[in-house]
């Protein structure tokens, strides 16, 4: 067994390890895509710019002590925190809706305002004093998808509520606008070319595979996407706050009437999405470039994984994900020039005899 | 779904390309007396750091370092996103409707091929200055063409032969899938064979849109080669390079050749992931005297940015340019695009980037090329002072010997 179609069997095997890899990347956006579509009913083009936005978390968090961009940029980032954190306090203190609206817009000038001040303002200051060392890839893997995920559902409350009640494109151009804008905005600011982000030292070095040197941080990538997509996929199927999703997403108007908050679980649950992206984002961070541009090009071809998965199918969502990661691999032995199309080829075959997708119900 | 139907989306989705143009209509009724220079590059994708804002800023600090002397400069700009169609769409309109008499910069080679022919077909001239591919001055030359800064034939000179001189003969190729990637590893396989080198095989990867090279390099590593060529650029470069210390290839002994590779990708590794790469460039900021006031008069208008090789060439094709279009008029170099190329030919070129040198006739503009080692974190002196020079290759030997490059204007 040396030889597999003309391809040494060790090569092979390596090929199959590192689609899986990549297909872990796909699993993972998938799995927040679907879990917005799956409730929301909003196809969400921003996802590659919260995906971005993760790796860029990550990369500001370890360069507060050094850079004077990270500390504006993450400043900003943190905003939407802030934000919600305020309302949420006087929530708690029962302060007036029109109040609470007029205090934290309030709030969000001021934080900005002073983030823009000659010198960086006392925001950003804090940051390089508290933490000079900048803070590390495990604090940004845990930083990193609250602060983006905080982002995301001030965007949901903001705009992307209103649009419920219209058909999904309307969803899936603002999301697609609201992607462009930020990506044009972290380019403006931090160029294209990329920034440097290392793999953290405990992660560092490689195994031995005998047919391939695997580097750990790859090894780690895979267990913490079958991690996080068991943990979702259980959450959402096997809990009492999983059938409450899914019951709303059957009949809103019902579950709503037996005292559930929905709109809030809706907009926690787009938060969740995109601190997938963001998780995956910061996962991401030590072996792509960090650029602006590194979510556009992962993000056609999870919409590709989606849709070949059934719009909205969780399952269908991870196992498509892993698959056409195995697929797009093994094309990169065979015919590496179609690469980049075999997904797409393969999406418009299922679309052509199961329109609703390999997982979807139709 | 009222008004929002898939005709108006798909018509709207065609007419985009156009916006690029419109504000600069009303510039038209201007006088005859105004020379328009278009600077067409990558506004917004991969290549933006190399080209984008910064040419633009470099090109207008070229129109102020040339002053006022008797006619009108306008400088327009618009992003051709890397796709030779948007690119021929805006350098038709820009010539047809905008008056627009040279084209500038224009990476991403296949973009710059069909903007070549463009500036043919209308008599106009065509400054690159970002583009790779050496079949600007070989068979796709043109008589209105000037090709700046550097090529693929150079690059495969200066760093391969330096590879091959350091013992590494056996080369596995890593190559992004379009014109540029192709010439580039044309050219420097070619070297490799001449030198007594050999190619042992090539990968070709989609462009753009691959972010996992990983796989890639795999293939190259099951090869055997001593040395791996990556004969791609921007984003693509250093995410192998990144990927390839990831997977301990160079630690092993593999060794890596950045065929093209600039300074702004240096940038983006980090000295820690960078260092010991070589690269070729014929600019760096701070090579001499005359780079670093080059260097400090632009820096402003293009923080946190710092001028490439690329804007460099862009700096000083439009200067050269100018003093052209003074020499001869501005009509007669606004009536053939052919003539006021070969009014530059003929005047020897000097500015602050590249010093003193000249365009050949195939549109070759000749100066130094120079071998880069990227230095130690713990030699760099501060922010942007990467590279050690390793040795300059003189004009006449940096670039494809004249005859070679089968020029059809070399042959009449």
């Amino acid at each position: 067994m040396d030889d597999i179609f003309g391809i040494p069997a060790p090569l092979l095997f390596g090929q199959l390890l590192l689609g899986l890899i990549n297909g872990a990347f796909y699993a993972m956006l998938s799995l927040g895509l679907a879990v917005i579509f799956g409730l929301l009913n909003i196809i969400n083009f921003t996802h590659g710019a919260q995906f971005m936005m993760g790796a860029f978390a990550a990369w500001m968090l370890l360069s507060l002590g050094n850079v004077p961009a990270a500390r504006t940029g993450f400043a900003l980032m943190l905003l939407p925190l802030a934000v919600l954190l305020l309302d949420w306090l006087l929530a708690a203190l029962r302060v007036a809706h029109r109040l609470r609206i007029g205090l934290a817009t309030l709030f969000a000038v001021l934080w900005a305002g002073s983030v823009f001040m000659e010198g960086g303002g006392p925001i950003s200051g804090a940051l390089g004093t508290l933490f000079p060392q900048g803070l590390s890839y495990w604090w940004a893997l845990l930083i990193g998808p609250v602060v983006v995920g905080a982002t995301g559902i001030l965007l949901e409350r903001l705009m992307i509520s209103r649009l419920y009640k219209l058909d999904h494109l309307y969803g899936l151009l603002l999301t697609f606008g609201i992607g462009l804008i930020i990506e044009g905005v972290f380019r403006n600011e931090f160029g294209s070319s990329g920034l440097p982000y290392r793999i953290p030292p405990e992660l560092s070095g490689a195994w031995d595979l005998g047919f391939m040197f695997m580097p750990v941080y790859r090894g780690w990538v895979v267990i913490a996407a079958l991690a996080l997509c068991l943990g979702t996929w259980l959450l959402i199927e096997k809990t009492r706050l999983g059938a409450y999703l899914r019951a709303a997403t059957e009949n809103a108007a019902l579950v709503q009437a037996f005292g559930v908050n929905v709109p809030r679980m809706v907009t926690l649950t787009y938060g969740f999405g995109v601190a997938l992206a963001a998780i995956a984002g910061v996962l991401a961070a030590p072996i792509y470039s960090v650029n602006p541009q590194m979510g556009t090009n992962l993000i056609i071809v999870v919409f590709a994984v989606v849709v070949i998965g059934g719009m909205g199918s969780i399952l269908g969502a991870i196992l498509t994900g892993f698959a056409l990661g195995v697929v797009e691999g093994l094309t990169k032995v065979f015919w590496p020039e179609a690469s980049a199309t075999v997904i797409f080829v393969i999406m418009a075959i299922v679309l052509l005899t199961r329109p609703a997708g390999l997982f979807g119900r139709a | 779904m009222k008004g929002l139907d898939r005709r108006s989306i798909l018509s709207g989705a065609a007419a985009l390309p156009l916006l690029g143009a419109l504000p600069w209509r009303a510039a038209r009724a201007q006088a005859a007396n105004t020379i328009r220079i278009g600077v067409l590059n990558d506004m917004s994708g991969m290549y933006r750091d190399i080209s984008g804002q910064t040419s633009l800023a470099c090109v207008r600090q070229a129109v102020a370092d040339f002053g006022p002397r008797g006619f009108n400069v306008e400088v327009l700009a618009a992003d051709h996103q890397n796709r030779p169609d948007v690119g021929v769409n805006i350098a038709r309109q820009w010539i047809d409707r905008d008056g627009v008499d040279v084209i500038v910069d224009v990476p991403t080679s296949s973009v710059a091929l069909a903007v070549n022919d463009i500036c043919r077909e209308k008599n106009k001239v065509h400054l690159n200055s970002t583009a790779a591919t050496s079949d600007l001055t070989g068979p796709r030359c043109t008589p209105n063409t000037v090709h700046w800064t550097y090529d693929t034939w150079m690059l495969a000179k200066s760093t391969g032969g330096a590879m091959v001189r350091a013992g590494g003969d056996t080369w596995f190729f890593l190559t992004a899938d379009y014109a540029f990637g192709h010439a580039l590893e044309r050219d420097t396989g070619n070297f490799v064979r001449a030198q007594g080198g050999r190619v042992l095989g090539n990968v070709r990867t989609p462009f753009p849109g691959t972010t996992d090279f990983s796989s890639f390099l795999m293939q190259a590593q099951a090869s055997r080669a001593k040395v791996i060529g990556l004969a791609n650029a921007g984003t693509d470069t250093t995410n192998s390079i990144k990927q390839a210390a990831e997977f301990g290839l160079t630690r092993r002994g593999v060794r890596l050749a950045a065929l093209l590779m600039f300074i702004n990708d240096v940038h983006a590794l980090g000295l820690q992931t960078a260092q010991g790469l070589v690269c070729s460039e014929t600019f760096y900021w701070d090579l001499n005297e005359r780079t670093r006031r080059f260097t400090e008069k632009v820096r402003g208008a293009i923080a946190p940015n710092m001028p490439a090789m690329t804007h460099a060439g862009c700096y000083a094709a439009v200067l050269h340019y100018l003093k052209a279009v003074q020499d001869m008029g501005v009509q007669a170099a606004k009536a053939s695009g052919a003539d006021a190329v070969s009014r530059m030919k003929a005047m020897p070129t000097d500015d602050d980037c590249f010093g003193e040198g000249r365009i050949r006739e195939d549109g070759r503009k000749l100066h130094p090329a120079y071998l880069f080692e990227v230095k130690k974190p713990e030699e760099s002196q501060g922010p942007w002072d990467y590279y050690k020079l390793l040795q300059t290759t003189s004009a006449e030997e940096a670039f494809r010997p004249v005859g070679e490059g089968g020029c059809p204007l070399v042959r009449s």
